[in-house]
């Protein structure tokens, strides 16, 4: 009986796991074989050979674009962060009704389908469009000048896009605030702003990160705001991985960047969720355990 | 006067920044539903509406095959991969929350990597996979990628639900006599339903929203997003924006017959009054 019990969690959870290690874990195994072979299509298909300097070479080619996908991926998270935290802060306050109605409109753009939303942004930007006009009137671009196939035209769309990602945490942080430590800071005769800086920040750091790693990681692998709103000068990673994989076929090389964007996103993680510990991801369950 | 203004806006700055952002939110929303009713000569989209307004791809929505297809295939891929997904991640969460084993951090490492694993990466490497055994690739390679990048949202929002969960109410069900399958069948998956409700739902729209994965492993298969960007390029038939449309309004009454169920699970639960803004106690 007992054994019969203790074996229940891992009957539920393995059709799950085994999904995850066959179409996951294991997929990871192959790029990784074929991030070390060489040969090409035209001379009989590559075979494995141990080619550890595709790694290099994938690096030192594309050394723009990878530049590039921490210029804009970057500058997205922090504009996201901008917007994301005194409006996650807001909707806190608010009271049942509206509260729901602003979270639905925080969540709305994901169901309109991320490409169609993008192209909404080509709609918004385009030359002859009211943006461009107003930015011509103020004199923030020259006469003849465009906001699409530019690099403001990139970052807007990456940081419009996964926005909910970065809302949301923060949203939940917020929400599971106590007010009355905000209260005590108070008493003591903190201003509003050291009662921000000291309590509420800490206590919300959680939220920031795991919002800052969710809105950070897919917009640096992304290539459809690069590739609708941006030009040929404003390629990413992704744009060459993707023309790698499905254009050119050179399967190797596209393996050997794959990996190391995966280990750059790895290491990130690793190294904010050491700094800003690991509640942001995993400690949900060990507190309603205790 | 001049002071009061001042002091109003002072105030009202939270709130006015929120509503700003707010519509922010909604702007590529409205534009999409704006171009919809856009009358273009070339019955494409030309990003102006120099050319008026009229119903005529609301009143054939459906005339163009190629899109009706590709729609078709996304619906029925993403209501399958919503099943599956939606089942599997349900047994995993309640593996995770309610039982104590051998492997539960690296089951949780499992569930969280493909979540912080971009989207290219898990395209490619099970393009990878596909290609090693020569599967043809197709509606079942989509469907196989579709379950997977779903499975761990599933479990992330059934698992937030029974972490709150009221486990008192299961003994009570269990004092009285009911069998451990009753238990689950008049307790347990009642509380739960409008998680499941609404991980179904979050499964949904990433099936329908998905372009990256798809367009790695989908072969000749062709669905709604991959259709749209397949004709960005040529110009974009002015229906995709009237089935845009369409289907975020489908969504949304589905999102509001969720939340009302999810209130009326609360209040059966009884475990959560109606919230208090920001003034819930600390976390146990």
């Amino acid at each position: 009986m007992t054994i019969r019990r203790r074996l229940i969690p891992y009957w539920l959870l393995a059709p799950g796991a085994l999904w995850l290690l066959v179409f996951f874990v294991i997929p990871m195994g192959f790029m990784a074989e074929q991030a070390l072979q060489s040969g090409s299509l035209f001379t009989g298909g590559f075979h494995f050979t141990w080619q550890w300097s595709n790694f290099p070479d994938s690096l030192s080619g594309n050394n723009e674009q990878i530049v590039r996908s921490f210029y804009y991926a970057g500058t997205a998270t922090v504009l996201a962060l901008l917007i994301s935290y005194p409006l996650a802060y807001a909707i806190a306050q608010q009271s049942g009704r509206w509260r729901l109605l602003l979270l639905f409109a925080v969540i709305a753009p994901f169901f309109t389908t991320y490409l169609i939303r993008t192209i909404a942004w080509k709609t918004i930007l385009y030359d002859s469009g009211p943006v461009v006009g107003v930015f011509k009137t103020l004199h923030l671009i020259p006469q003849d000048g465009r906001l699409l196939a530019t690099s403001t035209a990139v970052i807007a769309g990456l940081t419009y896009n996964f926005l909910p990602f970065m809302i949301l945490p923060i949203y939940a942080s917020i929400e599971r605030l106590d007010m009355r430590l905000i209260e005590a800071a108070k008493d003591l005769y903190a201003s509003s702003t050291q009662a921000f800086l000291r309590v509420t920040l800490p206590m919300t750091a959680p939220g920031i990160v795991a919002g800052v790693l969710l809105t950070f990681i897919p917009a640096f692998g992304d290539y459809v705001n690069a590739t609708i709103l941006g030009g040929t000068h404003q390629a990413m990673i992704g744009n060459k991985i993707q023309s790698l994989f499905l254009v050119e076929r050179d399967y190797p090389e596209a393996a050997a960047l794959s990996f190391l964007m995966m280990a750059v996103i790895l290491v990130m993680v690793l190294v904010y969720l050491r700094l800003a510990g690991t509640e942001a991801f995993m400690g949900e369950e060990e507190e309603a355990r205790a | 006067m001049a002071s009061s203004a001042w002091s109003w806006l002072k105030r009202n700055a939270l709130r006015i920044y929120a509503a700003l952002a707010v519509l922010y939110l909604l702007v590529p929303i409205a534009v999409i539903a704006v171009f919809s009713f856009a009358e273009t000569p070339r019955d494409r989209l030309d990003f102006s509406l120099s050319g008026g307004f009229t119903l005529e791809y609301w009143q054939h929505a459906f005339s163009n095959q190629e899109l009706n297809d590709a729609l078709t295939t996304s619906l029925k891929l993403a209501l399958l991969a919503t099943i599956a997904s939606t089942a599997i991640g349900t047994l995993m969460a309640l593996a995770l929350v309610r039982y104590d084993f051998f492997g539960r951090r690296a089951s949780n490492l499992l569930i969280i990597l493909p979540m912080a694993t971009p989207e290219i990466v898990m395209g490619a490497s099970l393009l990878s996979l596909f290609i090693f055994y020569s599967a043809p690739l197709g509606f079942n390679t989509l469907l196989i990628a579709h379950i997977m990048f779903s499975i761990s949202f599933v479990v992330v929002v059934v698992r937030s639900r029974l972490i709150g969960f009221d486990r008192s109410l299961e003994e009570a069900a269990r004092d009285l006599g009911a069998t451990p399958v009753q238990t689950f069948r008049y307790v347990t998956f009642p509380l739960l339903a409008p998680a499941i409700m609404a991980a179904a739902l979050l499964a949904f729209a990433l099936s329908i929203d998905d372009f990256v994965i798809s367009n790695f492993n989908s072969g000749t298969t062709v669905t709604f997003p991959l259709y749209v960007y397949g004709v960005a390029l040529r110009g974009i038939p002015v229906q995709v924006n009237v089935l845009a449309t369409m289907l975020f309004m489908a969504t949304t009454v589905a999102i509001v017959f969720v939340i009302l169920q999810q209130r009326r699970g609360e209040r059966m639960a009884g475990v959560l009054p109606a919230p208090e803004p920001l003034a819930e106690g600390s976390p146990a």
